[in-house]
């Protein structure tokens, strides 16, 4: 063949119809782009970073899962007071209260074909709560602390006793942590040292949920099929998914806008406000329960021990331009309130703060610090998009009162680093609980526990008091008290300034259907359908 | 030439012991926690210990890096936290990707580069060489992000006419069995034109970044060394002899002129590799580029040790190709060595 021809032939290759390369019919596919991909299929695996929650979501089922309600606005969340089964038929308290015991369903099959039984869901519980790190944390949250708790008591049979009364331990056992994996398929890959079969499940499937992983590359993509075999749900109406990892956001955007992506949640607030408004695409938009974005301030350290310095960058702080300019008006106002607007005990009454320059001068003269100080103001820079412009306008404002301000912007890695050591005098952050708890949020963050995202170690008997006691109580009067009693305290003693509750953006094209919201801020591909 | 080859080899293994040594260093040496990072957000401290313990990191410094140093020597680099997968199967994934990308743009350059730099210099101040300036400038002066960025907006986002920008394949698409991991390569041994096509059609944006990027140095140097040798002597004297103009400047001229063209090559292509990077991000090009970054991001040492110390051997070996190539084109260069 010589050169001219060779030269024709790939061109001539180069003009063929892209339908060769698409064998698979693209209405039951959907393509999802996301800027990190999953490091694991296992959620109990040690590091297994977020986008491994969506596919362990998908690829098993739990016993239990959430209702789903319609908003005013027409989109769909899930309920948090609705338990459904899943796995589990029935279930059914003890008398005392004290237990409960789940019926499982008998046609359940894992993706191997063995049937479903207790001993399996056993094995999972045993497994969550043994192997340590974050699933074994997340039960605890439950109050589900050790193996002795869970009981096979027939084939189809499982009981869990209770620790304590804990209204936490019925939604604990729904979140995508106790995931029931195929026991006799992981314990064939489970050896002397690894007895849980961390390794082999992190990358392989033992699971029996809606869909199959069919391919996994790391840091490229991932793709499920659907198991036609399922029977905790109707089956979905997607065959196949695949998640491909896109690092551009740019790209991300002209992938949706081009049609050749179907769906994304990684985008910058800036384009999501602007594709919204071009109307080309559906933007749903849910504020994230149980969540903000706040400055913080470490009140072991001078000068922000001083609650009247706290109280005088509360109002120095500029929530309209940093809601405006910094998220572009995707989530909603909270002015120092630290109860996210759908959680309970929601009430923007109750916090006092608004950009008030003069009223925060005068605080500054009457900590003794008229002149104000020096300092540095932190943030991580994976959320810089967000954070950097926020963190600009917090250093503006603030320099109006005499606080000096330096900005660092800090790496992934070391961020964790700075969050553990507490050591940060002003940063911005957010956090964002899975149980839409008041007190479940407040125990994390406002606890004297200390636990790392209470990284301005605030501590206070009186705060501990009233959240342990909330966690426990179980009638709605006192509770409501309690919850309206811990709130007034944070925003009297400030620790940190609640700035706004940021929203989960979803971007996917118009004939996608049957998107809902999740606590856990993944997709659910097994509700979604392509027109 | 086997002796050459042998020799250079030799004399590099130091450099690379170096290498291992300041990499073993310079990653201890970051202000990261890999274990608090890996820990996952609600981690208590007692779990960033257990945590720390098993990748151990809790241990000495030199009993680390004699653990280091044992794994290199079974050929183990380590295990990657950030995609979960042991490096040196990483990096045997994704090095085809960015090998095939960067040489596609480097032929890229030279099909454009080399005949505009002959070109430029046979006819100075022409319009081929206005042409040759412009271009060699607009290429140093566009930083290679913004090159792949425009061109992803003009061409896929405007027009429509390349392929989205999602890696090495449409995500439609299957990808060759996996023979040598260059989808080139595969698709060919796999006889599958339209396979060829897709995986042509998802390199040609980022190959011509790339390529854009790489051809300003070759055409300058190119035109630079032309421009020598078509005013020294023994063309003069081919000249002279009535020797016709084409066996002047191809087996004359241009033979002469590759030597400095060569090492300006071989400079290029390393460059390139680590160029590469941003075009990875841009395309989505699953390169080991982009991959050391994330790593580097998280303090993730395994995977940023074997990128460089791959690295470092890709360019012993380049050196040493150029080496040999040196000697093919002048033989006094053979005798020197």
């Amino acid at each position: 063949m010589n050169w001219t021809r060779m030269v024709w032939l790939l061109i001539a290759l180069l003009l063929m119809p892209l339908s060769e390369a698409r064998p698979q019919s693209r209405s039951e596919t959907l393509l999802v782009v996301v800027e990190l991909g999953p490091n694991s299929m296992d959620i109990h695996g040690v590091g297994a970073n977020r986008p491994s929650y969506q596919a362990s979501w998908n690829l098993y089922d739990r016993l239990m899962t959430y209702g789903v309600k319609t908003l005013p606005d027409g989109t769909r969340m899930y309920d948090y007071s609705v338990l459904k089964p899943e796995l589990a038929e029935s279930w059914q308290m003890a008398p005392d209260g004290l237990a409960v015991t789940f019926k499982l369903r008998k046609d359940a099959k894992f993706h191997d074909g063995t049937a479903v039984t207790a001993k399996d869901v056993k094995w999972s519980f045993d497994r969550a709560v043994t192997v340590g790190g974050f699933p074994t944390f997340q039960m605890k949250a439950g109050s589900l602390e050790k193996a002795e708790q869970f009981t096979v008591v027939d084939d189809y049979t499982f009981r869990v006793t209770f620790l304590r009364k804990d209204k936490l331990t019925m939604p604990d056992i729904a979140v995508p942590v106790p995931v029931i994996i195929n026991s006799e398929l992981a314990k064939k890959h489970a050896t002397a040292a690894d007895p849980w079969a961390m390794e082999w499940i992190k990358n392989n499937d033992a699971g029996g949920g809606a869909y199959k992983l069919d391919s996994w590359k790391p840091g490229q993509e991932s793709v499920f099929v659907r198991y036609d075999e399922w029977k905790s749900g109707p089956l979905p109406k997607l065959k196949k998914v695949i998640v491909r990892e896109v690092p551009s956001a740019g790209n991300r955007r002209a992938l949706l806008e081009r049609g050749d992506a179907d769906i994304s949640f990684d985008l910058p607030p800036k384009d999501f406000a602007e594709i919204a408004a071009a109307g080309k695409l559906e933007v749903v938009a849910h504020p994230v329960e149980n969540a903000h974005a706040y400055v913080g301030m470490n009140v072991k350290n001078p000068p922000f021990n001083n609650v009247k310095v706290r109280q005088a960058v509360a109002y120095a702080i500029p929530y309209e331009k940093i809601f405006t300019t910094a998220t572009f008006g995707r989530g909603a106002q909270l002015m120092g309130n630290p109860i996210a607007t759908n959680t309970a005990g929601y009430d923007a009454k109750l916090s006092p703060y608004k950009t008030d320059i003069a009223k925060a001068k005068a605080l500054m003269a009457e900590a003794g610090v008229p002149n104000g100080f020096e300092t540095q103001l932190f943030f991580d820079q994976g959320f810089a998009t967000i954070n950097e412009p926020a963190a600009v306008l917090v250093q503006e404002s603030l320099a109006q009162i005499g606080i000096k301000t330096t900005i660092n912007k800090v790496p992934g890695a070391n961020w964790r680093g700075l969050m553990l050591k507490k050591e940060m005098p002003l940063y911005v952050n957010a956090f964002g609980g899975w149980l839409n708890y008041p007190e479940y949020f407040f125990f994390w963050n406002y606890h004297g526990q200390n636990a790392v995202f209470n990284t301005m170690s605030y501590q206070n008997p009186e705060m501990d008091k009233l959240i342990d006691a909330a966690r426990f109580e179980s009638d709605p009067k006192k509770y409501a008290d309690l919850v309206r009693q811990f709130t007034r305290l944070a925003i009297l003693e400030v620790p940190r300034v609640p700035l706004y509750q940021p929203n989960l953006d979803v971007a996917m094209q118009k004939g996608i259907t049957g998107y809902q919201y999740w606590f856990h801020r993944q997709l659910d591909f097994r509700t979604l359908a392509k027109n | 030439m086997g002796k050459l080859i042998g020799r250079r080899l030799l004399a590099a293994a130091p450099g690379l012991a170096g290498v291992i040594v300041v990499t073993f260093l310079l990653t201890r040496a970051l202000p990261g926690d890999p274990a608090a990072f890996f820990a996952g957000p609600a981690a208590s401290q007692q779990a960033i210990e257990e945590i720390r313990r098993s990748l151990g990191l809790d241990k000495s410094l030199p009993v680390q890096f004699g653990l280091y140093l044992r794994d290199l020597g079974r050929g183990d680099l380590g295990k990657s936290l950030t995609t979960g997968q042991p490096v040196r199967s990483d990096l045997l994934s994704r090095l085809p990707a960015s090998l095939e990308l960067t040489a596609c743009g480097l032929l890229m350059a030279l099909a454009v580069a080399l005949p505009l730099g002959v070109l430029a210099a046979t006819r100075p101040g022409s319009w081929v060489d206005h042409l040759c300036r412009m271009l060699t400038t607009a290429g140093v002066s566009l930083p290679i992000f913004f090159t792949g960025l425009l061109l992803v907006y003009v061409f896929y986002f405007i027009l429509g006419w390349a392929p989205a920008p999602l890696g090495r394949l449409d995500a439609f698409a299957s990808a060759p069995r996996d023979a040598t991991g260059f989808y080139l390569v595969d698709a060919l041994l796999a006889r599958d034109p339209g396979l060829l096509a897709a995986v042509l059609r998802q390199l040609a944006l980022p190959a011509l970044t790339l390529g854009l990027f790489a051809m300003a140095p070759i055409a300058r140097m190119t035109r630079a060394a032309m421009l020598g040798v078509l005013s020294s002597d023994f063309v003069r004297t081919a000249r002279a002899s009535g020797l016709d103009r084409r066996t002047i400047l191809i087996t004359y001229a241009f033979r002469n002129a590759m030597l400095p063209v060569l090492t300006t090559l071989g400079m290029v292509f390393s460059f390139l590799l680590g160029a590469n990077v941003l075009v990875e991000k841009v395309f989505a090009w699953p390169g080991i580029g982009s991959y050391a970054l994330e790593a580097l991001i998280v303090s993730d040492y395994a995977p940023v040790q074997g990128f460089i110390l791959t690295m470092a051997s890709l360019y012993v070996l380049l050196n040493l190709s150029i080496d040999v190539l040196y000697g093919m084109i002048d033989p006094r260069a053979r005798i020197e060595a």
